[in-house]
């Protein structure tokens, strides 16, 4: 991938125009950089628009629930149970009589924090060890890549319901501690790859032979080059990080009630699927739109920071 | 070659020690394996104390660790919640989960790699793109609840299979639950096989092919599908791994007894031989998986030769 983000930046330097004269380099045709290049193709995308609005809305109603829904969440009457839609309650009443709808609001909050804590210290931890570990190389290499083997060499799943079961976890921060724990070597492993690629660079080189400090090689130099894959897969991540909480809450190690989480909601109506099947369409629906989404989003960066798939 | 095999068994030995390690910690460390014997009532002290002593629970934990792995390598895993011996539970959900995975690979192979090279050769055209927005579809939505949701409408709905699994767990009933262990690889494949192939079809040795005026054929099968193939088997192999973990959600779903039905028990009955003894066997499984398919990858392209 590397190697393709230069292809990028010699694109986007127009040295010649077409009739063979160098195109005068001033302030008003600057040579567009890699990001300026990206978001010019984004900026066409209908794709990236939509996935981001769903994204913009669904962390505007994480924070501000109350925006959408009026009822209180937790304020279930068990006469309603398993009703089915009805004026004033259009998704329905779940298991408990709660309603669906207001549930569904009031889910996402939990998923959105657990998507985005999770990838954030993912991404800063991922980033941080594969990057020295890529740029030192030697034996801080070795160390850090034999430790992220071990953290590789236990299936995500299998981990966190080992994990959360003996923490007698349950919050959003037990639950995203474990993915961080878990989930930081993949991200280690491209972040040192894309180290390795950029600091064989000219630029890199020249910065070193202007005397420039390894801080300043790589925050100024290696770090801009190195960030797109990381980046991307990040954005990607943050989807599957979404539904893995879920799904260890479908195994009774996630989130727990009276937490209100999608991953709660579907668990508990994807059981009553026989008799309810409105129950599971709504929280479902949300939570897959939105790993849609994200997924969405980091296909769209990516194409658009690599030029190969054009 | 050899050398190179032997070089990465000796490297995946820190890497087995350390994860088992990891696992073992979580369990003995950060769980209570006594109080959890005892239910839900408080264990009485003197009673508590002398299983701890018995379980060696008062030893350092890496002491404690050196004596699993000793019991392991001499065949005993330790005794599960109802008194069964842990490797007899295993010899019997073993071939299941096996047996599970199996049909979860075929179909990955079978309809994954068809729809991909089907896609790959008709880039942009719609039949590409429907395929394309289903597979984001089902990388979307969550195991479970396509798991329940295909149970439901095949099992209950219409009734072509039975919706739960019989113990014994023959082949032809694991056909549902093996498809939706292997839905979300399945998607990965296809995407993976549409992509390597679109790039090959634009290759030079491939335009050589169509110019010597090959059979179109042996054009796909024998240039194009075997320089393709090379990253899908690649993920195929490391899949292995993964499919044997995301049993434990098949598993529950259409109630098969197999690994992850076992495992869900030890932690649900905070058992912790069971647990930690089908983790470390698990574990092993993926490591021996990833070793496997990077021998695999020597064979399948010849530019690759470990010294």
């Amino acid at each position: 991938m590397p190697e393709n983000t230069d292809a990028v930046i010699l694109d986007g330097v127009p040295a010649v125009a077409p009739d063979g004269a160098p195109v005068p380099v001033d302030k008003r045709d600057k040579p567009r950089s890699l990001w300026n290049d990206a978001w010019y193709d984004l900026s066409r995308k209908p794709i990236f628009y939509i996935s981001a609005l769903v994204i913009l809305f669904l962390i505007v109603i994480s924070i501000w629930p109350g925006l959408i829904a009026s009822q209180d969440p937790l304020q279930c009457n068990l006469i309603d149970s398993q009703n089915g839609p009805s004026s004033g309650h259009w998704f329905g009443f779940d298991q408990q009589g709660c309603d669906v709808y207001t549930r569904t609001v009031y889910g996402a909050r939990a998923s959105v924090e657990v998507g985005i804590f999770s990838t954030l210290g993912v991404a800063v931890l991922g980033a941080v060890l594969g990057g020295l570990s890529g740029y030192f190389g030697g034996w801080l290499d070795s160390i850090i890549s034999r430790v992220s083997d071990i953290f590789f060499g236990i299936p995500i799943l299998l981990g966190g319901v080992v994990f959360l079961s003996a923490v007698k976890g349950g919050s959003v921060l037990t639950v995203s501690t474990f993915i961080i724990l878990l989930g930081w070597p993949q991200l280690a492993r491209i972040a040192r790859g894309a180290v390795i690629t950029a600091k064989e660079q000219d630029y890199v080189l020249a910065a070193k032979a202007l005397g420039a400090g390894h801080g300043r090689i790589l925050l100024r130099h290696i770090a801009p080059n190195a960030l797109a894959p990381v980046i991307v897969w990040s954005t990607i991540a943050l989807g599957t990080f979404i539904s893995l909480e879920a799904t260890l809450s479908f195994l009774g190690v996630g989130l727990k009630p009276p937490a209100v989480s999608w991953g709660i909601d579907i668990s508990a109506a994807a059981e009553q699927i026989r008799n309810a099947p409105h129950m599971l369409l709504w929280p479902a629906g949300a939570l897959s739109v939105t790993v849609l989404a994200f997924i969405l989003l980091g296909d769209a960066v990516r194409d658009a920071l690599d030029p190969k798939l054009r | 070659m050899g050398r190179y095999v032997i070089r990465r068994l000796l490297q995946m030995i820190p890497v087995f020690i350390g994860s088992t390690f990891l696992i073992f910690f979580m369990v003995y460390a950060l769980g209570d394996p006594v109080a959890a014997l005892f239910g839900d009532r408080a264990p009485d002290p003197a009673t508590a104390a002398q299983i701890r002593a018995e379980l060696h629970l008062n030893d350092p934990l890496w002491k404690q660790y050196l004596i699993y792995m000793k019991n392991i390598f001499t065949g005993d895993f330790g005794t599960a919640f109802n008194g069964e011996s842990v490797v007899s539970l295993m010899r019997s959900a073993f071939p299941v989960t096996i047996r599970l995975t199996i049909v979860a690979i075929l179909f990955e192979i079978i309809i994954g790699i068809s729809l991909g090279v089907l896609t790959g050769m008709r880039r942009g055209k719609p039949d590409d793109t429907g395929v394309l927005l289903l597979t984001l579809v089902v990388i979307s939505v969550p195991t479970f609840v396509t798991g329940y949701v295909l149970q439901y409408l095949f099992g209950v709905q219409w009734g072509w299979v039975s919706p739960s699994v019989s113990p014994e767990a023959p082949f032809n009933e694991l056909i549902l639950p093996g498809l939706v262990l292997a839905l979300v690889s399945l998607a990965y494949v296809t995407r993976l096989t549409r992509t390597s192939i679109a790039e090959n079809t634009r290759a030079d040795y491939l335009r050589t092919a169509v110019a010597k005026g090959l059979p179109r054929h042996r054009i796909i099968i024998r240039h194009l599908l075997r320089n393709s193939l090379i990253p899908v088997v690649t993920f195929i192999g490391t899949d292995v791994g993964f499919l044997m973990g995301g049993a434990i959600v098949t598993e529950r779903i259409f109630n098969i007894h197999g690994v992850g039905y076992q495992l869900y028990q030890g932690i649900l009955r905070n058992n912790a031989p069971t647990v930690v003894g089908f983790v470390t066997i698990l574990v092993l499984v993926f490591l021996l998986a990833n070793l496997l398919v990077d021998l695999l990858y020597a064979v399948l392209d010849p530019r690759i030769r470990y010294a």
